[in-house]
């Protein structure tokens, strides 16, 4: 039976609370700082996709400059904050801290940058100033990590930016795709306000690009255009059934979870999560959060080959969802148009296939799981007529660029999930960052230099390489 | 089991942990439960004349996560009535008879006031007298305190006068806030000390608020210089004892150590350059008497690892292993060599070297981990990348010596040897 309201007000409130509550004060946020070795060219830099200076950064917790420490996180990645909350550490900057190699505990680096950047967006530090309007317009569509954080740069540059946003709010994935325990709607508000306070960038809301903007357009009224828009619905599963009452896609869940507050949000007593990946996870654990009586993931690979990080598996197995592995969905069964079971093929896995995994291959067994609500989290679309229409080049939909951000189109850039196809927040954070170089580097080849001058940290590689960054 | 018990100058304490002269040994109540908690014996807080003192009086210096790195403080002697802590020391000394009483003296500047406290100190049964001549702070003033230990003469002089008197022992306490121990060390036991103890606190600023602009501790908008101890003064001790032990003059009496001790490993360097006994302060005040269990427990242990039966076994013996930078050996070369099992990857080798000493280590770029390894042509030899490696054992220096025999520096002279070329 799928219902909503479920729980009592202070059941959702418990469900949905922080699930990485901050440190209780300074004096544990030094015992932990305080342990950082202060590595040089250290690991965890290297495994961030923004380098943002990790030991530079907790150094500065150390010695009370919690100002500097924000800073030098915002000046890597602007959404330091929110990336603190929903970044996969454990395969990133804490996998690689060099504890690990003691057999230690790795430096709780997301929870040190959420301890300096929280105090920043709440005392709403001006940590940035941006250099005076040099006239040059520059259209992002888009305002979520990557369209924002390219918008960021360029402002500091002095660009006058015009955001297009096809939701009501900022912040994108951020702010309508991830489980309400990583982040909250408010927070996320509070960190859109938090980048826009630097100033020259206007966000436009409910302008959707093909709908109330388009690109030639924007070519004509700016002097360049980045495209930050993501991606889209969930893949479809193709197998009878899909279209029955109950059957979800998990990005549409999600975002109504984050919009129309928990007691509205209608869920089955026994749910199916299809996908492993972290949506997945995000999905599975708020239906039961919501009030599910039974939530099982299914998974045609086993958990050696899941998209998930161990760190989100174990969140949903402490919520007592059930792992249905090396099971593909076959056929949706229902009763007066409503869902009343999945059926699916029991897999076996084969050959390694184009993806680098081994291919699931079915058994010719089935198994069927009573459930009243499927949700699909087998991966997302990417807005492949729209980019076609325009006459991008794109690989299945995926926008083409050289140089991490030059699209076919003179003048147009693009970066983000809509590049590659969805990854996480931080790898969208600096495919804005490249975007915003390329697009500097379009419009002032001479002034190329200022770009150099804003990064306050490279690496041996990158001087070796001469690579530009921001 | 060895045996730790100490014998200074016929004052014996089952173990040689002594508290020092100071707020711990101030009153009967912290005394007992000192005594208690198992402590050899105390030096009573110094009594004298009648001072009164202000608040706050300690600040402390904090390094990362431990807190009393450094320790000072700005309170004078005993602000106590003197027949109070004359009745005190006296029940103290009835109530535990096996553990040493020495009582901390610091008298009006003539013959008579020293005489008269002597006498009334003698009197409570007391084991032994220990002159504060280092008192840096409120004392010097008055002509007292460390304006005493800083000139030979008159310390001599104040020397002489006790000794007229006292037929208990008398230790004689240096300051560290001179150039040199050793002048006042000569000069008391010249007069006739029967030991020294050193050393006292060092003048100290510890530190600025950088709010209100005061330096700490703060007295209403205001601080004073202050003596500083705990454990960063501890290699400076060390020093200032060695001296002591090495001078032909001075190392003729027995020493009690004091300067930044906490643990039975801090003990045992002390009493390895020279230290009868060892006083502990800024250590209990941070953590209470209870941290003599362990000092005993480890002491014990040490000694008989090491075959030691007695402490009389191993005082003095690192004395003859501090020696003149001219003495050292040229010819005996060490490089650094690191581990690769057991490196983590850190670099901070790496930076310590390349910023600031020899270019000797190499680095090999790896995502995430880089790979180090030593330029052996290149490395010296100065342990520094050894010293800031997180992991135990990770950099060993390895001998290389650059010839067999052994070579200092005047014989390098003498032969015309080349210096080196890089």
């Amino acid at each position: 039976m799928i219902e909503s309201n479920r729980l009592t007000a202070e059941q959702y409130e418990q469900n949905f609370s922080d699930i990485h509550p901050p440190f209780e004060n300074k004096e544990a946020a030094l015992v932990e700082a305080n342990r950082c070795l202060f590595c040089y060219d250290a690991p965890c830099i290297k495994q961030c996709p923004t380098s943002i200076n990790i030991p530079k950064f907790i150094k500065q917790i150390t010695t009370d400059n919690i100002k500097g420490s924000a800073h030098t996180i915002f000046d890597s990645n602007i959404f330091g904050g929110g990336c603190s909350k929903v970044c996969p550490v454990e395969k990133l900057c804490e996998g690689s801290c060099v504890y690990n190699l003691l057999h230690e505990a790795p430096i709780p680096i997301a929870k040190l940058q959420r301890y300096s950047t929280e105090k920043a967006i709440r005392d709403k530090w001006k940590l940035f100033e941006r250099k005076p309007s040099n006239g040059l317009k520059v259209a992002v569509v888009g305002a979520g990590p990557a369209g924002l954080s390219c918008a960021h740069v360029l402002s500091r540059h002095g660009v006058d930016v015009t955001v297009f946003e096809k939701e009501s709010k900022g912040g994108g994935l951020m702010t309508y795709g991830i489980a309400a325990y990583k982040v909250t709607p408010s927070f996320c508000q509070d960190e859109v306000d938090f980048i826009l306070s630097l100033g020259g960038i206007e966000i436009k809301y409910d302008h959707e690009l093909g709908k109330d903007i388009s690109i030639e357009e924007l070519q004509k009224n700016y002097d360049a255009v980045y495209l930050g828009i993501g991606v889209g619905l969930a893949n479809k599963l193709n197998i009878p059934g899909e279209e029955l009452q109950g059957v979800e896609d998990a990005i549409g869940f999600i975002y109504d979870i984050r919009t129309k507050g928990y007691p509205n949000i209608s869920v089955g007593d026994r749910v199916a999560v299809i996908g492993m990946g972290m949506t997945a996870i995000d999905a599975a654990t708020q239906a039961k959060r919501l009030g599910a009586k039974e939530v099982t993931m299914v998974y045609r690979r086993t958990e050696a080959q899941k998209n998930c990080t161990q760190h989100e598996l174990d969140i949903a197995l402490l919520d007592g969802c059930k792992m249905q592995w090396l099971a593909a969905p076959r056929e949706v069964i229902g009763e007066n148009g409503r869902v009343t079971a999945l059926v699916c093929d029991i897999m076996t896995l084969g050959a390694t296939d184009h993806s680098g995994k081994p291919a699931p291959e079915p058994t010719g067994q089935t198994i069927t799981l009573e459930v009243d609500m499927v949700i699909k989290a087998t991966g997302q679309n990417p807005f492949t007529d729209l980019i076609n229409k325009n006459g991008i080049e794109n690989n299945r939909g995926k926008v083409a660029v050289k140089d991490n951000a030059v699209t076919n189109i003179d003048g147009v850039f693009a970066g983000g999930d809509c590049v590659n196809g969805g990854k996480e927040v931080v790898d969208a954070v600096q495919a804005g960052k490249d975007g915003a170089a390329a697009i500097l580097n379009f419009l002032q080849p001479k002034n190329i230099a200022s770009i150099h001058q804003l990064n306050s940290y490279s690496t041996d590689e990158r001087i070796a390489t001469q690579q530009p960054m921001l | 089991m060895a045996d730790i018990s100490a014998n200074f100058l016929g004052i014996k304490s089952p173990n040689p942990f002594w508290l020092a002269s100071a707020p711990p040994t101030d009153k009967k109540i912290n005394v007992l439960r000192a005594f208690e908690a198992g402590w050899g014996g105390v030096v009573w807080k110094t009594l004298g004349s009648q001072v009164k003192n202000v608040s706050s009086r300690y600040s402390s210096v904090n390094f990362n996560n431990t807190r009393m790195m450094g320790f000072n403080n700005i309170e004078l002697i005993s602000d106590r009535p003197l027949q109070i802590n004359l009745d005190e020391i006296r029940e103290c000394v009835r109530l535990f008879p096996d553990r040493a009483m020495i009582v901390s003296l610091m008298a009006d500047n003539d013959k008579q006031s020293w005489h008269d406290i002597i006498a009334k100190v003698e009197d409570t049964g007391a084991h032994g007298i220990e002159l504060n001549f280092g008192c840096p702070h409120g004392m010097t003033e008055r002509g007292m305190g460390a304006a005493v230990g800083q000139d030979p003469e008159i310390a001599k002089m104040v020397v002489e006068w006790v000794m007229e008197k006292a037929t208990i022992p008398v230790i004689t306490k240096l300051t560290p806030n001179v150039h040199s121990v050793v002048p006042t060390g000569k000069a008391v036991v010249e007069a006739g000390t029967d030991a020294l103890s050193l050393i006292n606190t060092i003048q100290s600023v510890t530190g600025i608020d950088l709010d209100t602009l005061v330096p700490n501790p703060y007295v209403a908008g205001k601080s004073v210089f202050g003596g500083y101890c705990g454990p960063a003064v501890k290699p400076i001790a060390l020093k200032m004892l060695t001296t002591i032990a090495q001078n032909p003059v001075t190392s003729k009496v027995p020493v009690s150590g004091i300067g930044g001790i906490s643990t039975w490993k801090d003990a045992v360097e002390f009493m390895l350059l020279g230290s009868t006994t060892v006083q502990v302060c800024t250590a209990v005040m941070k953590h209470g008497f209870r941290i003599v269990e362990d000092m005993c427990e480890g002491l014990n242990n040490w000694m008989d690892e090491k075959g030691f039966a007695t402490i009389n076994d191993f005082i003095g013996k690192s004395v003859q292993n501090i020696t003149h930078w001219e003495d050292l050996d040229i010819n005996y070369h060490i490089v650094a060599n690191i581990n690769q099992d057991k490196c983590i990857h850190c670099g901070l080798c790496y930076i310590a070297c390349e910023d600031t000493s020899h270019q000797s280590i190499n680095l090999t770029y790896g995502k995430p981990y880089n790979t180090y390894s030593i330029k052996e042509e290149e490395c010296v030899g100065c342990n520094l990348c050894k010293l800031v490696c997180p992991v135990e054992d990770c950099i060993t220096m390895v001998e290389q010596r650059k010839g067999n025999e052994y070579l200092n520096w005047k014989e390098f002279q003498l032969r015309g040897l080349p210096l080196n070329d890089h």
